[in-house]
């Protein structure tokens, strides 16, 4: 519990600027991140905007959907098809990058990220 | 306690490769490294991409920031002066004095060149470095005639360099009697040239060189057969010299022809100095090659971390392809008879040769070369290297079974569990098989599990029937379905969505998948969708490919470019001036495409939707260029203009183009019309060809240009325009129906049993009793087109989605950059 609190909640967009199963980018002071609505699951999650394979600006345009048993929640960078854990932030096509994850609540229909 | 801290000397491919390596394994050093040159290890083996429009940036092993990511301090542009081994400091030319523990030389070669009266003048150059390319591209610009020195794998190289820099007159010359003398022999050194002089490149063997003549600058080469060969710049890549002139400085132990002395654990004379690389001389031998100084990195990475991996010598097989051309050679290549048996295929036609070297009892693989087709190199490596016996037709192995019953034990399952299947990540087959045992499905499991086919990805076609011969051989049922979400194969689920009537990708995977979808199944069920029903794509946005989402296709550096429609290729004076108000409005970088239109590139996502109402309301619609649909009808000018045309090729092409627009298939599909037998529409390469004959059309499916062209196959002769279009209604909408995901019409004629007889039954005869229900089916595509971007255009809820950020709608995507480049723009990134 400690450590929520130490999360900044920031007002990200409205839960309709999302496009249901699919992500927008939100600008944050110089950062970009991304925010997926997940609606086939009820579930909202925000990775950084930019891809680590070729320095891309465009998670936020990928596909979405699931991986596995476990259906592991995910996105593809729309350039090479690169996946990656919406909960961890690892990568899934068995390559070594790594993405920042945020945590995201929406109240009253307003989308809020985490930043620690 | 402070950590200790090993220096590296030298910063280039394995260089890299070492520190790669090292944080990987621990973060217990410190790691500082010194390059001499002014940029980051690059990618040195694909050096002469430079020269076809990659960057040196492009060439870089790493990012920017990865080296202070990892906490290693790099200098560049210092070279490392003097190595002081008894208070183990080194000193460096601008003048840092840094103390290390460990010590690991990677100080690479130098070109050789050899000492020739006249070397120094100008125009004479060596190929080694990104500043010498500078050179010898600025030099180049005037030339008439260049020769490259040296026959072998980097002069070739280099001789590629010249061709693609536009020197009209490249030749190689070459002291010994053959090209590649450590590869290849005499036989496929001449298939070699053979290919090489069709593509413009001239070929002297046995060529000493006496003198370079000419006055300050270089004019000819002179030989020692007093021939003269006259030449505006040389390129000397003559072999090589390793850098050893530190290790000497500092009373290491060097060989009497050069090279750092080390052992097995690459340790130099003194045990805290490592040497790897080309500047290594492990039991007399440099090796000159990058994948053994790879594995030479990885040996001291493993000492120190406390491992016991020892250097052993490395394979020194190779495959490559040399402008163009296949070029391999393994094992032993050259033994000859009596010493062994030779089977040798040569066909001078397609300019291939094969050797293969066998023992005197017929039962081992010996070695052997491959120019022209090296595409059975990856088994034949394996089977020299774990001695595999050899079936009963060896030749089997170069030239395929023949007839009869296939040669037990040649594919991949066949080999031994310790087989080296990825020698980047050095994984063997036993590995692979273990991890498939233990539950991996899929490439993306094994990849995870053992980093097999993370490297230059040759291996993966292996690794992949590795899987699923394993499987196989566990007794699962191995079908060819879409992905994880859904067990069916494409043709299978196109006709239970249509029996179902499902209209959206929830609805398809609720009643015929599982889990929630991913990349691969959203827009193939995208793509079955629009087939079907065609409605508006926009409104399932976040199920489509990127570009089928954004409705324009995405560029390096995030922007769009974005293609109308020019049926046919014609278009009006009027048409085009607003193409370049367009243009110019919002900045874009303008290139007329292979498909006879304009493509536009550089746009923002933000400025999409204003494009095009702008050029809507010039009376343009979406070229669908974003689609696997659709693309152009190519057409030549026909006979409203051409003294040689037999119909109006323009005219049927937009009428066919109107047809057929919009319309989503599995994969993109090319038309063309050609107004006579000249074929200036290139009909014949693709999808779909038409060409006018004195009683008709000619009507060809199923050919590609691409990667792997294939010339289209005569369905009908002399035809009518409506017997043509019937044909096509039908050809179309069968392929539509019946293709794999992404599968162009050609690949889909290859499959199909029965082959083009079998389709042509289909299409004309209708021997499965469908045509009246494909051109039903075809008929209610074509009447409910629709423009995707009039839609969006007039929809501002559609046009909403078009923004970089959600939260700032007006703001462009900071991120993209532009820069100049023959008076228009072009992405930076």
């Amino acid at each position: 519990m400690q450590v929520l609190e130490e999360i900044q909640w920031v007002l990200a967009c409205y839960a309709d600027d999302v496009p249901e199963n699919g992500g927008a980018c939100v600008k944050h002071g110089d950062e970009q991140i991304a925010v997926y609505n997940f609606s086939r699951r009820g579930e909202w999650f925000a990775t950084q905007n930019l891809c680590p394979h070729k320095q891309q600006m465009v998670l936020s345009r990928g596909m979405i959907g699931s991986a596995g048993a476990a259906c592991e929640p995910k996105v593809a960078c729309p350039f090479h098809k690169k996946t990656f854990s919406l909960l961890t932030g690892e990568c899934l096509s068995g390559e070594d990058y790594q993405i920042k994850t945020y945590p995201v609540k929406v109240e009253n229909g307003r989308v809020y990220i985490g930043i620690v | 306690m402070s950590k200790q801290t090993i220096v590296v000397i030298g910063n280039g491919m394995v260089g890299y490769k070492f520190c790669e390596k090292l944080i990987a394994r621990t973060s217990a050093f410190q790691v500082i490294v010194f390059g001499e040159e002014p940029r980051r290890a690059y990618d040195r083996v694909h050096l002469s991409a430079y020269f076809t429009g990659k960057s040196a940036e492009d060439l870089s092993m790493s990012t920017a920031s990865w080296y202070t990511d990892n906490g290693i301090e790099l200098h560049l542009g210092d070279a490392v002066q003097e190595i002081d081994r008894q208070q183990k400091i080194i000193h460096s030319q601008k003048g840092l004095v840094i103390p290390y523990h460990y010590l690991v030389l990677a100080t690479g070669s130098a070109a050789f060149v050899p000492d020739i009266p006249g070397i120094e003048k100008d125009g004479v150059f060596v190929y080694r470095t990104i500043e010498d390319l500078d050179l010898i591209k600025a030099y180049a610009t005037g030339a008439q005639s260049g020769v490259v020195m040296g026959g072998g794998l980097l002069g070739l190289e280099a001789a590629k360099a010249l061709i693609d820099l536009g020197v009209p007159q490249t030749h190689v010359i070459e002291f010994a009697p053959r090209l590649m003398p450590r590869q290849i022999d005499t036989a496929g050194s001449a298939m070699l040239q053979s290919k090489l002089g069709q593509i413009g490149l001239q070929v002297h063997l046995n060529k000493s060189t006496a003198a370079i003549d000419g006055d300050g600058k270089i004019e000819a080469l002179r030989f020692n057969d007093d021939t003269v060969l006259p030449a505006d710049m040389l390129v000397i890549s003559a072999g090589i010299r390793p850098r050893d002139e530190l290790a000497r400085l500092a009373g290491l132990e060097v060989g009497t022809r050069g090279g750092i002395v080390v052992n097995g654990k690459m340790q130099t004379s003194d045990p805290a100095v490592f040497a790897i690389g080309e500047c290594a001389l492990y039991e007399g031998m440099i090796y000159g090659l990058v994948a053994p100084g790879y594995e030479m990195a990885e040996v001291v990475v493993n000492q120190l971390t406390a491992g016991e991996k020892q250097f052993s010598g490395f394979d020194m097989s190779t495959k490559l392809k040399l402008i163009g051309v296949d070029v391999a050679s393994f094992g032993d290549a050259f033994i000859s008879e009596p010493d062994c048996r030779t089977i040798v295929f040569e066909d001078t036609h397609k300019s291939i040769y094969k050797r293969i070297n066998i023992s005197t009892d017929g039962k081992q693989l010996l070695g052997g070369i491959l120019i022209g087709d090296a595409d059975a190199y990856n088994l034949l490596l394996q089977t020299v290297n774990n001695k595999i016996a050899l079936p009963p037709n060896p030749e089997d192995m170069i030239l395929g079974t023949r007839g009869g019953e296939q040669s037990e034990g040649a594919g991949v399952m066949s080999l031994p569990d310790d087989a080296l299947i990825c020698s980047c990540e050095a994984v063997s087959k036993g590995t692979i098989c273990g991890v498939v045992d233990g539950g991996a499905t899929c490439l993306d499991d094994v990849k995870k599990c053992t980093k097999a086919g993370t490297g230059c990805g040759g291996c993966v076609p292996m690794v992949k029937d590795l899987i699923t011969g394993t499987l196989q051989a566990n007794g699962q049922y191995v079908k060819d379905v879409i992905c994880e979400h859904f067990e069916y194969s494409r043709q299978e689920l196109y006709d239970l969505v249509k029996i179902n009537q499902l209209k959206n990708y929830d609805l398809v995977l609720d009643h015929l998948g599982r889990g929630d979808g991913c990349e691969v199944c959203k827009p193939m069920v995208a793509s079955i969708l629009s087939s079907l029903w065609n409605e508006l794509i926009a409104k399932q946005g976040t199920i489509q490919d990127s570009n089928d989402r954004y409705l324009a296709n995405i560029q390096k550096g995030g922007t769009y470019s974005v293609v109308p429609r020019i049926p046919g290729g014609e278009i009006t004076p009027e048409k085009l001036i607003i193409i370049g108000q367009v243009a110019q409005k919002y900045g874009l970088y303008t290139k007329i495409t292979g498909g006879q239109r304009i493509d536009l590139f550089g746009a923002h996502m933000n400025d999409l939707p204003d494009i095009w109402e702008e050029l809507i309301n010039a009376g343009f619609e979406s070229g669908h260029a974003y689609g696997k649909a659709l693309r152009t009808v190519k057409s030549c000018v026909g006979s409203t203009w051409c003294r040689f045309g037999l119909h109006d090729s323009v005219s049927f092409a937009i009428e066919i183009e109107e047809r057929y627009k919009g319309i989503r298939s599995p994969h993109k599909l090319k038309g063309g019309v050609s107004g006579c037998i000249r074929e200036c529409a290139e009909a014949q390469g693709k999808d779909f060809g038409i060409i006018a004959t004195e009683k008709g059309w000619n009507l060809y499916i199923c050919g590609n240009g691409g990667s792997k062209p294939q010339h289209a196959q005569l369905l009908a002769a002399d035809i009518d325009s409506t017997t043509c279009i019937q044909y096509l209604d039908r050809f179309l909408m069968f392929y539509i129906k019946t293709a794999d995901p992404l599968t162009r019409t050609a690949t889909w004629l290859n499959k199909m049993e029965g082959g083009m007889s079998y389709v042509k039954n289909v299409i004309i005869n209708d021997s499965l009793g469908l045509a009246a229900q494909l051109e039903e089916e075809m008929q209610l595509l074509v009447d409910s087109f629709h423009c995707e971007w009039k839609e969006v255009v007039n929809n501002p809820q559609l046009r909403r989605r078009f923004s970089h950020f959600v939260n700032a709608p007006e703001e462009k995507d900071p991120s993209v950059k532009f820069e100049d480049m023959r008076d228009q723009v072009k992405a930076k990134w």
